[in-house]
């Protein structure tokens, strides 16, 4: 499985993201952002980190760099495009997903481990995760997931939710929400299910010594779905 | 010809900052203030020299880029 890493100026979770695809047996290449076209592959990831110094908005500039029109027609043809943090945020202002992520509710940056529970299982990210709760860690200062009620009732019909902040036994309620985010959604789907943005950093738990293994989970099954 | 410009947040969307900035003003003595919404300030210097013209492109500018209209509101206040 090809996959390709989009690296932005300022992106800094981009290498993570490459060891971690490499570690689960993606053959991975990294793009710079003023490519015009992207290689034959199977997956792109928009990586974390401050691209433009979130100028303006975060996301706001990359989503209008060289590579990004690429991305689209990719993410358009049906191809799987997963941005986290960062690249959640560029995702949004693409409009590949719906909404916008707003800074977070208290103001804080807020960088801790948090529990995820997988809302819908139906996709090539999530199919197959024996897990219905995930720790992952996040690292964020606008990760607030904001949309109108005719967005929310939109993502809700078409089963969107892709994750949902929780504690460990999957108790998704307001005391467990980061940020602020409508539903406590950290990671959402566009209708066809082919692109993915989320705040959570599975490519920081794929080290047991380190952190945590539920990462390794997530991309062990999610190259076995691409295959 | 210079193009000014302010995006403003809907009326629905959480204004963090504008509440915190509303809660130092209070703590500041300024007690009659009723709500501080935070918003952005542009100012557009274009070759263009037709007002219409101008407007029009820089209208398109803030759907594309400036504003996130799922949140935000722009509005074009002087044109010189």
């Amino acid at each position: 499985m090809k996959s390709a890493v989009i690296t932005f100026p300022g992106s800094n979770c981009d290498r993570d993201m490459d060891v971690a695809l490499k570690k689960f047996g993606f053959k991975n290449k990294m793009i710079w952002h003023t490519d015009a076209e992207l290689p034959k592959i199977d997956l792109v990831v928009l990586p974390g980190g401050f691209s433009y110094g979130d100028y303006l908005r975060c996301g706001s500039m990359a989503s209008k760099s060289k590579i990004m029109q690429s991305v689209i027609n990719f993410a358009n043809s049906g191809g799987m495009v997963m941005g986290i943090c960062n690249g959640f945020q560029i995702l949004v202002e693409t409009g590949l997903v719906p909404g916008v992520l707003l800074r977070n509710k208290y103001l804080e940056f807020i960088c801790k481990n948090v529990f995820v529970k997988i809302n819908n299982k139906k996709n090539k990210y999530f199919k197959n995760v024996e897990n219905e709760v995930l720790e992952f860690h996040i690292a964020h200062n606008e990760g607030n997931y904001f949309c109108t009620n005719d967005q929310l009732k939109e993502i809700e019909d078409n089963n969107q939710i892709a994750i949902n902040y929780c504690d460990e036994d999957g108790k998704i309620e307001d005391r467990f929400n980061p940020n602020g985010s409508i539903k406590n959604i950290a990671g959402i789907f566009n209708k066809e299910k082919n692109v993915l943005g989320m705040m959570p950093h599975p490519e920081r738990m794929i080290d047991s010594s380190l952190s945590g293994e539920d990462g390794s989970l997530f991309f062990k099954n999610l190259i076995n779905n691409l295959k | 010809m210079k193009i000014s410009v302010i995006i403003t947040l809907k009326k629905d969307v959480l204004d963090p900052q504008g509440k915190v900035i509303h809660q130092t003003l209070e703590g500041m003595g300024f007690n009659d203030v009723n709500e501080v919404r935070q918003g952005k300030y542009f100012e557009i210097e274009t070759k263009e020299t037709d007002n219409n013209k101008a407007k029009v492109k820089v209208e398109e500018m803030c759907k594309k880029l400036l504003a996130n209209l799922v949140i935000e509101n722009y509005k074009i206040i002087d044109l010189k």
